[in-house]
């Protein structure tokens, strides 16, 4: 799910559009792996990115002039944890913490996206969560396989570790679907870890994506590559390359408060529509566009970050400050933070 | 991510903060009424939350402060636990973290709060949410029968896609008879009828006369039938059957040319099997086609000497038990596979009924599919290399295969990826003739041979053996033993031990007493 950013950084380095010369350069990258800070259970742990960031900011402020030039407007990194560049997983303590004040002025390409919220700001790239295009490949089966599964699901509804009393976890979403349809054939719903579940997606006609601690999820691009309409329950939830996906016209999208008439919600979408979806999402090109291939191919999800960044040039005259000016606090934050890495 | 421990960790590192600037202010002789209360209150909360399973503080600070209307009050939903609040467990949490303040400036945290999370108008709210069930979570029938409707268009949609682009209509010509297995054989074959998604005409030809057995079997199955009859019985000897069922092909072809019944041509035989791959294989045959016919030939066998016979067969016969098409490297058609059958020879069942098993002849009719227009009298589009219906009939006295049909067999297209899929399988099995399978396989008159059952359902009852009443007087004896050993049990159960010792007792010395 973190992968993106190594892969990134590698593509990056084998890129006809990197340059070796700074001064041509329209954009600047910093490969931090903010997330391979892992637990023992191999779990990538936040609590250090925001002084890995920061040190790092430091090191090419001091040894470059081109960081202090423009204060990281013409610079872009890559977040891919749970809330961006809030760096913690919980989301009240990620609202709390708000973007690292450093970044203030980066441009941030990240797989969180929600609407109006602290974590996301103006000029983010959302980017899909990366999913192993060679597994997912090696697990199709003919397209002839009839779907005859209505509705398919698989992961939890109650998160019993970090949320014991519910309601937390999903925002009492997932919990709601599996309170609503647990007894309902038409929905195949449950916490197993099948070894078929990518032949299962690609049997159904519906896949639910529900938000999870934070909305995004790796059954998008999951549902995307194998031709499922995805079901997305996220309430203002921002999806990647929303230029370059229809969303609107490939998934259908729930209100949270609306879960428990998902029944009649997805039987009441006209035939046709759905047919149109699913040309739709048969379309190679929007496969490709939630993919991280290795090698890159062409209209993957690296010539779509590229083009989000190509959008937002040329650079205004904000980002170059005049000398002297100083915009960033480099000692906002909590004091956790300061501590060098 | 998360992670459970660390949240754990958290959580308990919060109340600790709670509790530890209390333990300093308490040090500091700062033993205000005002901290004493929190204490209690705090102690009062925990115990409560202890009891009910979940921080009801968070309850009484919505019912204390909540001043936003609540978002989920709708009449026809009921939520768990319903809290709107957005700013208000924030403020909690910050209570617990600073409790040297004052209650006073709680209203004040609280206001910060809102504004805080009120920049970011997000109409998601960080905290606790109810979750809704609404008040019959069944499915709607009217619903469910919509969600099939759709399943069906899709699938529809997806074979209109993917799978066979026009599929024509099947022909399956099968001849049959009326014997003991028919049901068996003529239900498997209507069963794969049933379940082919194209348009599908069932010709039977059965020998003899039309009977009622056969209609009423071929009635249940819903297919476009065409039952017709052929004049002769079929005979016992199985060489004499595999030319009836010949001749009675050709009649059914005879059937499709008066009716021009335009699609493919399957010789689909009662006892065989067939696979639904079969049917969208044979979509692609143009003219004439062959498919891979599997020869099951060791069932039906005698079971005795059949291990050693087997071993000894595969020494000699290196070649599989299949009959079709053969080609070379580039996929063409070569020559032909057929199963070679001597070795079975002197073993093979003569008639109908025999135990030996039965062979098939060199390549067989199930093998092969045509297009019905090479049976039309004039067809437009008829090659030259067909020969005509009835110059084949009248020809040969036994038309072994359609390949009488063709000129030149280097015409016959290979199917099945050159023949190299097996999707039919050829079996005979008949009842053997000296079987006692009851007629119309119902069991008239029911059967009254009954066995008594040696055991009860109960498991502490005794078995209800029929041992002689010295063996049941043991048996009790044992159980008053053990029955006895645990008098020293509780108090409340001894009486009762006792007085079921003292009837058991009674009963023993009674049955001595009748014994005696």
């Amino acid at each position: 799910m973190f992968a993106a950013e190594i892969y990134m950084h590698r593509f990056l380095l084998s890129s006809p559009v990197r340059t070796l010369n700074p001064e041509e350069a329209d954009w600047f990258y910093t490969p931090v792996y903010t997330t391979c800070d892992l637990t023992p259970n191999g779990l990538p742990l936040p609590f250090k990115s925001p002084r890995m960031m920061r040190s790092a900011i430091q090191l090419i402020s001091s040894n470059w002039p081109y960081w202090n030039r423009t204060e990281g407007a013409d610079h872009f990194f890559i977040v891919p944890h749970d809330f961006g560049a809030c760096f913690h997983y919980q989301e009240e303590k990620a609202i709390e913490r708000g973007i690292l004040p450093l970044l203030q002025r980066a441009t941030l390409v990240q797989t969180f996206g929600q609407r109006n919220h602290v974590c996301l700001k103006d000029g983010s790239i959302t980017i899909p969560p990366y999913a192993p295009p060679q597994k997912m490949q090696a697990h199709l089966i003919p397209p002839n396989t009839p779907r005859s599964i209505f509705v398919y699901f698989r992961g939890l509804f109650y998160d019993v570790g970090n949320d014991p009393e519910g309601g937390y976890y999903a925002r009492g979403a997932r919990a709601s679907v599996w309170e609503n349809f647990k007894d309902n054939p038409l929905f195949d719903i449950s916490t197993e870890h099948p070894t078929t579940y990518y032949e299962d997606m690609q049997r159904a006609i519906f896949c639910l994506c529900p938000l999870g601690w934070a909305p995004w999820s790796p059954r998008l691009v999951e549902a995307v590559i194998f031709g499922c309409i995805p079901v997305i329950i996220a309430d203002d939830i921002v999806l990647p390359f929303a230029d370059a996906i229809p969303w609107e016209e490939i998934g259908v999208f729930v209100a949270e408060k609306d879960v428990p008439k998902l029944d009649t919600i997805l039987t009441s979408i006209p035939t046709e529509v759905i047919l149109r979806k699913q040309r739709l999402l048969a379309n190679p090109s929007m496969k490709q566009a939630m993919l991280f291939p290795q090698p890159p191919q062409s209209r993957d999800a690296f010539h779509q970050i590229l083009n989000g960044l190509a959008r937002k040039l040329p650079h205004d005259r904000s980002t170059f400050l005049k000398p002297g000016e100083k915009i960033l606090n480099w000692t906002a934050g909590p004091v956790g933070d300061l501590k060098p890495w | 991510m998360k992670l459970t421990a660390l949240q754990q960790q958290s959580r308990r590192s919060n109340s600790f903060r709670g509790s530890s600037p209390l333990d300093s202010s308490m040090d500091g002789a700062i033993k205000s009424p005002v901290t004493i209360f929190w204490l209690v209150l705090h102690g009062l909360c925990c115990l409560i939350s202890l009891v009910l399973g979940f921080r009801f503080s968070r309850l009484v600070f919505f019912l204390l402060f909540s001043n936003t209307s609540n978002t989920m009050t709708s009449t026809n939903l009921y939520s768990t636990s319903s809290f709107g609040n957005p700013s208000e467990p924030l403020a909690f949490q910050s209570t617990l973290g600073a409790v040297t303040s004052t209650s006073t400036s709680l209203p004040a945290m609280n206001f910060t709060t809102t504004a805080a999370s009120g920049t970011s108008s997000s109409r998601v709210v960080v905290g606790r949410h109810g979750i809704l069930i609404r008040p019959w979570p069944h499915p709607n029938p009217a619903e469910v029968m919509m969600a099939h409707r759709l399943i069906e268009r899709v699938q529809r949609e997806q074979r209109m896609q993917y799978g066979v682009k026009n599929p024509r209509a099947v022909i399956a010509i099968t001849p049959t008879y009326v014997r003991t297995f028919q049901t068996l054989h003529l239900t498997g074959v209507m069963h794969s009828l049933m379940n082919v998604p194209y348009d599908l005409v069932w010709i039977v030809v059965e020998a003899g006369a039309v009977t009622n057995e056969t209609a009423s079997l071929l009635a249940k199955s819903g297919l476009t039938t065409i039952h017709v009859e052929y004049g002769k019985k079929m005979p016992i000897l199985w060489e004499d059957r595999h030319k009836l069922e010949a001749k009675m092909r050709l009649h059914a072809l005879r059937l499709v040319r008066e009716k021009k019944l335009d699609g493919i041509v399957i010789f689909a035989d009662d006892s065989n099997m067939h696979s639904m791959e079969l049917f969208d294989e044979i979509q692609n045959v143009n003219q004439f086609g062959a498919v891979s016919v599997g020869i099951l030939a060791h069932s039906g066998g005698d079971g005795e000497d059949e291990t050693a016979v087997a071993q000894k067969e595969e020494e000699k016969n290196s070649g599989l038990p299949v009959q079709g098409p053969a080609c070379n490297s580039s996929n063409h058609l070569v020559g032909w596979q057929t199963f070679n059958s001597a070795t079975f020879m002197e073993r093979s069942a003569r008639y109908v009924g025999d135990r030996a098993i039965v062979l098939p002849r060199k390549m067989e009719w199930a093998g092969f599919v045509l297009n019905s227009r090479l049976v039309w009298r004039d067809a437009e589009d008829k090659p030259e290399w067909v020969r005509d219906l009835d110059e084949v009939a009248a020809d040969e006295e036994d038309v072994e295969s359609p390949l009488s049909f063709v000129k030149d067999a280097s015409v016959v297209e290979p199917l099945g990826s050159c023949g190299r899929k097996v999707m039919i399988w050829w079996l005979r099995v008949e009842a053997r003739a000296d079987s006692k399978f009851p007629a119309g396989w119902v069991i008239n008159p029911p059967l009254d041979v009954t066995v008594p059952a040696k055991r009860t359902p109960w498991p502490d009852a005794p078995p209800e053996l029929p041992l002689p009443a010295g063996e049941k007087a043991v048996v009790l004896q044992e159980i008053a033993e053990k029955q006895a050993t645990k008098t020293h049990s509780p108090r409340k159960r001894r009486s009762k031990r006792k007085h079921a010792i003292r009837t058991i007792d009674e009963r023993v010395s009674t049955r001595h007493a009748g014994e005696n």
